[in-house]
């Protein structure tokens, strides 16, 4: 059984929120710069590269990561996850760096990602963006800013559709695979 | 004690017989040939009776080509051994390379030889003697006295004799005896570090290759060798196109030049070798399609006399290393048969062609008194089953070694009796 | 998550049993890769825990170092075992190497050997994947990988198809040539092998590959020129007249370089004899991407440990 919840206008909204939150929260745009993981997780942070561009006027530089190097999983069998370059064209040292993805789940992405991040330089901080946190955590990390909770059970899984990436409308799912 | 070998069908190309008949064998010989019901009741009264029907009985194959290892590398085959795996193969007769260690060129080496082979008791050695002192290619080996302790050919196989004054002088000196000098047709400066034949296939695989001009070109200088010496020259394991050819013309031009091909140069081209599997890697290597083409036309025509399989057990130790460094050769004598079956399914030849291959034509240029099945000639026998299909199982050879490209080949023609003067020293196991 | 498409091979023994598939699959992981030698932090968790073992039977720096280095940015453990063939004991080395060393459980193997089919031949005694480095005459199938990406980096056509190379030198010997032209042909590129007879080995026309003696007509058209070390060590005294003569008729030069489009691209598969196969100003100048291919090998081999040893994964969502 899918349900969809949050529709196009919903999307819009929670992303403009979380780009005033992020603003609110650091004051301003200046010592910002915006990390998206691939693949949505770039789609999200040029939403919020465009957002923030709106409110004040400033165009944050916008990485690009692959977290697939920095998995805690890779080498038990199957096919090795396909590589995307990674694309961090600037020195992320002493910056507030805006980690985007699409949901949280088990916080096992977000590892990676941190692992990789120090690799590129030690920023002033690392704050969390998410659209969706689904819950069931197998590691102490929670998002900074949140498009919307969702309870969800471990057999449950989200779909955030974006119309970048070819997904067809803007909207996110949640497709129960025990009915 | 008389055995009866009943209602076979008997090939004996010597005394040009074919057909259904049945065989009394007493005191090691053939006691009486009669079609088959026809024998009298005295002739068959208190004998043994194998019953061969439906299956064909032949002379004993004989093999004049194959190495036994001992003395010298046990570890690979034993005279003991090599003889089981020559019963099992349906040959009653097989000649034994020098290339022991040491060298059989003198004769106490050819009389252990012959000691041993006495001693195991299961089928006939006829030791083969070297052209030179060790192999070497520098000196004459005592021919005379090698002759005189039993050597019925002489080569220095595994080697050529490269020297052509010396190969001049070896067939003038081998005529004196009346012996045949088999040569191993191999220019060695164009097979330098060879190790596989040169065509396509070493081209992809970049191993070194030797070409078949190093064995024509010997073969055409050996020929070329026999008019004034007035020797016989013995090509063994033909395996280039262009010499069956050269031998084609000797021979019509009235030389005494004979010739032999192993089985693997009819079944397998240098494909083969694809995978680095050494049991592909023998010398002369395995060659083309035009040159097996060539072969079965040689083998048509009687170009090519005799098959012989050069037999050449090898240990893992010495095939399981990389390529280039692995030892030449497989274990010949348990394949044959069904190998050169093929040829008869394939109407090259005869089946009676095939024996007399295997038989009374090798008898005849080595003067062995074997090969023909009349009363009085020595039983030396085998009884095959041309139809039974099997899958080749290296495992289960007799041989020591089991290097051979032929392990789970399905094939048909199988071994079910070899009796050796009347005695049986290999029986199938039933099944 | 994507996955690659899986490698139809489970050994990289050669260019000649990959498929266009795998090749396009190596190259474009290998794309990926290179940026990671660009950091300052030059090394990725991906391989944590894993072992690669350098096997080199054959004195090589440059590629033993490319998958030291490769191995070491992925935080794999590497190890370098030289072994020597010389030994009078029959075939001691190899095998009885490789199962010493299978008891020690690496994950990857990587060989160099002076006989042909050595890799090959280790594959039946370890259970881990086996990297060819180089096995004798046969194949060196990193190496042509490599001149591919970097072919493909800076190629003016879209794809391989068409794309026409010649390859000059010792065409006998060369690993090189045998995985470049097994992997070009795949790829649908027409190849041109140019060298002395006396170096060409025989049938190698059956290759789907052309065969010129003329230096200056065979690079007439060629969007690549390939050209190999003329390798000393490797010949017989009857293959070549002298280096002098072999220089006078097939070395690169500025001169016979006018020939060639303006816009031909050229590689070599190092090390470089200067002055002998390829004149210094050419392996200098502007078309040559001999550098480029050093950097590329890395990726390539960080690729091709990454595609063996990546396998296996959970979704993360």
């Amino acid at each position: 059984m899918n349900s969809v919840v949050l529709n196009s206008n919903d999307i819009s909204r929670a992303i403009t929120r979380i780009a005033h939150e992020i603003l609110e929260k650091n004051q301003g745009a200046e010592n910002l710069v915006l990390v998206g993981i691939r693949t949505r997780g770039v789609t999200l942070s040029k939403r919020l590269q465009e957002k923030i561009k709106a409110i004040e006027n400033v165009q944050v530089d916008l990485g690009m990561l692959d977290i697939t190097l920095y998995r805690d999983d890779l080498g038990s069998g199957k096919n090795p996850p396909q590589l995307k370059a990674t694309e961090i064209a600037f020195s992320i040292e002493g910056k507030d760096v805006i980690l985007c993805d699409d949901v949280l789940f088990t916080g096992r992405t977000i590892r990676a990602a941190f692992d990789a991040l120090m690799d590129f330089g030690r920023p002033a901080s690392i704050q969390l963006a998410v659209l969706i946190d689904r819950g069931h955590r197998e590691l102490p990390i929670r998002p900074d800013y949140v498009g919307k909770n969702i309870p969800t059970s471990k057999a449950m899984r989200v779909k955030v559709k974006l119309k970048e990436d070819d997904d067809g409308e803007d909207q996110v799912i949640v497709i129960d695979q025990t009915s | 004690m008389k055995i009866l070998i009943k209602g076979g069908q008997l090939i004996d190309p010597a005394n040009k017989r074919e057909g259904l008949y049945d065989l009394v064998i007493e005191k090691r010989k053939v006691l009486s040939v009669e079609k088959s019901g026809e024998l009298s009741a005295k002739d068959i009264e208190g004998a043994e009776i194998i019953d061969a029907k439906g299956l064909i009985v032949a002379p004993g194959f004989i093999d004049m080509h194959v190495h036994f290892r001992e003395p010298g590398h046990e570890y690979k085959e034993t005279i003991e051994t090599g003889c089981q795996s020559a019963a099992a193969g349906g040959f009653t007769s097989v000649a034994t390379m020098p290339n022991t260690d040491p060298v059989n060129d003198t004769r106490s080496v050819t009389e252990f030889i012959l000691r041993k082979a006495k001693e195991t008791g299961i089928v006939n050695v006829y030791p083969i003697g070297a052209i030179t002192q060790g192999l070497k290619g520098e000196r004459l080996s005592e021919m005379g006295d090698l002759k005189d302790a039993g050597v019925v050919g002489f080569s220095d196989d595994g080697r050529p004799v490269m020297n052509s004054e010396l190969m001049r002088r070896a067939l003038e000196y081998s005529k004196m005896f009346g012996l045949p000098c088999i040569q191993h047709s191999e220019m060695l400066d164009l097979t330098e570090d060879g190790c596989m034949n040169e065509g396509f296939i070493s081209t992809a695989l970049g191993l070194k290759g030797m070409p078949t001009e190093a064995e024509d070109i010997m073969v055409y200088r050996d020929i070329s060798l026999l008019p004034k010496t007035g020797g016989r020259l013995h090509v063994a394991h033909i395996s280039s196109g262009l010499s069956v050819d050269l031998v084609r013309q000797a021979k019509a031009k009235g030389l005494e030049v004979t010739c032999e091909v192993a089985p693997h140069h009819f079944a397998l081209t240098d494909e083969a070798v694809k995978d680095y599997d050494p049991n592909a890697k023998m010398s002369p290597p395995l060659r083309c399609k035009s040159d097996i083409e060539a072969i079965k036309e040689g083998l048509r025509d009687d170009t090519i006399d005799i098959i012989a399989t050069d037999h050449a057990p090898h240990d893992l130790i010495d095939k399981q290393v990389e390529f280039n460094r692995a030892c030449f050769g497989i274990v010949g004598l348990e394949t044959a048969l069904p190998l050169t079956l093929r040829l008869v399914d394939e109407k090259v030849f005869s089946m009676s062609k095939m024996i007399e291959k295997l038989t009374s034509r090798p008898a005849e240029i080595f003067n062995l008194d074997r090969g023909a099945l009349g009363v009085g000639d020595i039983a030396d026998i085998v009884i095959f089953d041309p139809k039974a299909e099997y899958e080749i199982d290296v495992q289960q050879f007799k041989s020591k070694s089991k290097n051979s490209p032929f392990n789970g080949w399905k094939v048909k023609g199988k071994v079910i009796k070899t009796l050796v003067a009347g005695k049986t020293v290999f029986s199938a196991p039933s099944n | 998550m994507t996955e690659t498409m899986p490698l139809s091979v489970k050994h990289i023994l050669g260019t000649r049993d990959m498929s266009r598939e795998d090749i396009t699959t190596i190259l474009d992981a290998a794309d990926s890769f290179k940026e990671i030698s660009t950091r300052q932090i030059k090394k990725v968790p991906t391989l944590r825990g894993r072992t690669v073992i350098n096997l080199f039977f054959e004195p090589s720096t440059r590629t033993r170092t490319s998958f030291e280095i490769a191995g070491k940015r992925l935080s794999a453990d590497v190890i370098n075992i030289s072994g020597s063939t010389s030994s009078a004991v029959k075939g001691e080395n190899l095998i009885d190497s490789a199962r010493n060393l299978e008891a020690m459980n690496p994950d990857i193997l990587v060989i160099r050997h002076a006989s042909a089919g050595a890799a090959n031949l280790l594959t039946q005694f370890v259970d881990c994947p086996v990297i060819n480095a180089g096995d004798g005459s046969h194949e060196h199938p990193t190496q042509a990988l490599l001149d591919l990406l970097t072919i493909r980096e800076h190629m003016r056509k879209e794809s391989f198809e068409g794309l026409k190379v010649a390859i000059i030198g010792d065409i006998m010997h060369s690993r090189v040539v045998r995985s470049n032209i097994f992997a070009m042909k795949t790829l649908g590129m027409e190849v041109t092998v140019v060298g002395p007879p006396t170096l060409m080995p025989v049938e190698i026309s059956h290759l789907g590959v052309k065969v010129e003696y003329d230096l200056e007509k065979a690079i007439r058209d060629v969007d690549v020129i390939m050209v190999l070390r003329i390798q000393l060590e490797r010949q017989n005294q009857y293959n070549l007249a002298s280096l002098r003569e072999y220089s006078n008729l097939f070395c690169l030069t500025t001169e016979t370089l006018k020939n060639a489009r303006d816009d031909v691209l050229i590689i070599h598969p190092g090390p470089v004899n200067r002055g002998i196969e390829i004149a210094l100003d050419v392996m200098e100048g502007e078309h040559s991407l001999i550098l480029n291919q050093v950097t590329n090998g890395v990726a390539v081999r960080m690729a091709l440990l990454y595609l063996l040893l990546g396998g296996g994964h959970e979704d993360l969502n």
